[in-house]
């Protein structure tokens, strides 16, 4: 073979070996492919722990219910007793030690999510108790007059 | 060598050939790993039982670190209002984290649209969320294989690889991905993959009021959700792209897309 083909062909296999070698270091071992096979399943493994070990913030309503006894046996049999004690109350995270305490949300943006009255009769909406915020008692908070804990008529 | 000769010879060469790949790919351990799985997780949605309260986004932004304020979310809800003229109208504003609160429907652009109950046909909310398809079309777009299918069906997105090409996002069909307004990467939903790994529920379907949302697995015959799918009148959104969407529906309307 002449010089002036084979001198470029060696610049390229040499290129290509740089790759390939450089290849061996970047690529994480794990990178492959998995369980979905080559369409699906090309990725770097240890992404999976990754995603697993992110942090779990709303614990449940069994979580609140030892030390909460009094409020969770008060909630519990009313209608609200099947929304979550985080919705209102803020995720617990590791509470009582991080944070030491919630922030309970008041606003009456919280009760109205539900009790904004809709007329959809075709959805569990329109079967909600609600108000048309804009009328009654606008500017003050529901828990002036009602007890979330025990959802009724007004205290 | 003749040329007779030389033809039989490749002739053999590919079908040897052909048969050593044919047989590497029936005994590839990462199918058979795969055929071991006994998890395919799967979501059932009654549109009937959702409120509209938005309290499972408001879960799903907080639990998954979505930046509160920001539009985009991993999951929303979408109301629809079909009036007696026959229009549908539709809204999700900021994806219903706020909840739905009035009955003006939202146009965009800080323009509302007030719907009289008198000319409500039917009006009903949809929450959406990644389908964890099982052909996900997001997953073969990606040119480094940086969103990729696990064991179980859930797609994820690796944070470290994803190069912010926007491929995924442009691929999906329901429109689920979207920017991380923080990471600049691709983000999605992806059933709470730290809960369900723990055997816990997503954070959706634990702040769901009405049990509108359930999480279900598919390989396992006992499961109420693998029940209802299996036994009961279900529906997917956009069947026809083919990507074979795992998120089942009851009580869904034809309006919905």
């Amino acid at each position: 073979m002449k010089n002036h083909v084979f001198r470029p062909l060696l610049v390229v296999i040499g290129l290509v070996a740089i790759v390939l070698i450089a290849r061996l270091f970047i690529v994480p071992k794990d990178f492959g492919v998995w369980e979905r096979g080559y369409m699906y399943g090309w990725h770097r493994k240890g992404n999976e722990d990754e995603w697993k070990a992110v942090k779990v913030k709303f614990q449940g309503r069994e979580y609140c219910k030892d030390c909460h006894s009094q409020q969770y046996s008060q909630i519990s049999g009313t209608p609200h007793f099947r929304i979550q004690c985080e919705n209102c109350h803020g995720p617990a995270i590791d509470h009582p030690s991080d944070p030491p305490k919630l922030n309970i949300d008041r606003r009456r943006d919280l009760c109205i999510r539900c009790h904004s009255y809709l007329p959809y009769p075709t959805t569990v909406r329109g079967k909600i108790k609600g108000i048309n915020p804009d009328e009654h008692n606008p500017g003050i908070e529901c828990v002036m007059c009602h007890n979330p804990h025990k959802a009724s008529k007004p205290i | 060598m003749k040329r007779r000769d030389f033809f039989k010879l490749s002739l053999k060469g590919v079908i040897t050939a052909g048969l050593a790949k044919g047989l590497f790919e029936l005994v590839k351990p990462e199918h058979i790993l795969a055929s071991t799985s006994n998890i395919r997780r799967v979501f059932l949605i009654d549109a009937q039982e959702c409120c509209g309260c938005g309290l499972c986004i408001k879960a799903c932004k907080l639990e998954n670190e979505i930046p509160y304020e920001s539009s985009v979310s991993r999951t929303w809800i979408e109301r629809y209002v079909l009036t007696k003229d026959g229009k549908v109208h539709a809204d999700a504003t900021n994806a219903g984290k706020d909840g739905f609160t009035s009955t003006k429907i939202d146009l965009g652009m800080g323009k509302y649209k007030d719907i009289k109950k008198e000319d409500i046909k039917k009006a009903f909310f949809v929450p959406k969320l990644c389908n964890q398809c099982e052909n996900p079309s997001c997953v073969q777009v990606c040119p480094v294989g940086a969103t990729y299918q696990a064991a179980d069906g859930v797609v994820l997105v690796d944070r470290k690889w994803c190069i912010g090409c926007g491929y995924c996002i442009m691929a999906c069909p329901y429109g689920v991905r979207f920017f991380h307004p923080k990471y600049r990467t691709a983000e999605k939903c992806n059933f709470c993959y730290h809960r369900i790994s723990k055997g816990l529920k997503t954070a959706c379907v634990q702040a769901c009021v009405f049990g509108s949302r359930k999480l279900g697995n598919l390989k396992d015959p006992n499961d109420p959700v693998t029940k209802t799918i299996m036994t009961e009148r279900v529906w997917v959104l956009k069947e026809e792209y083919g990507t074979k969407p795992q998120v089942y529906y009851t009580n869904l309307s034809m309006e919905v897309r």
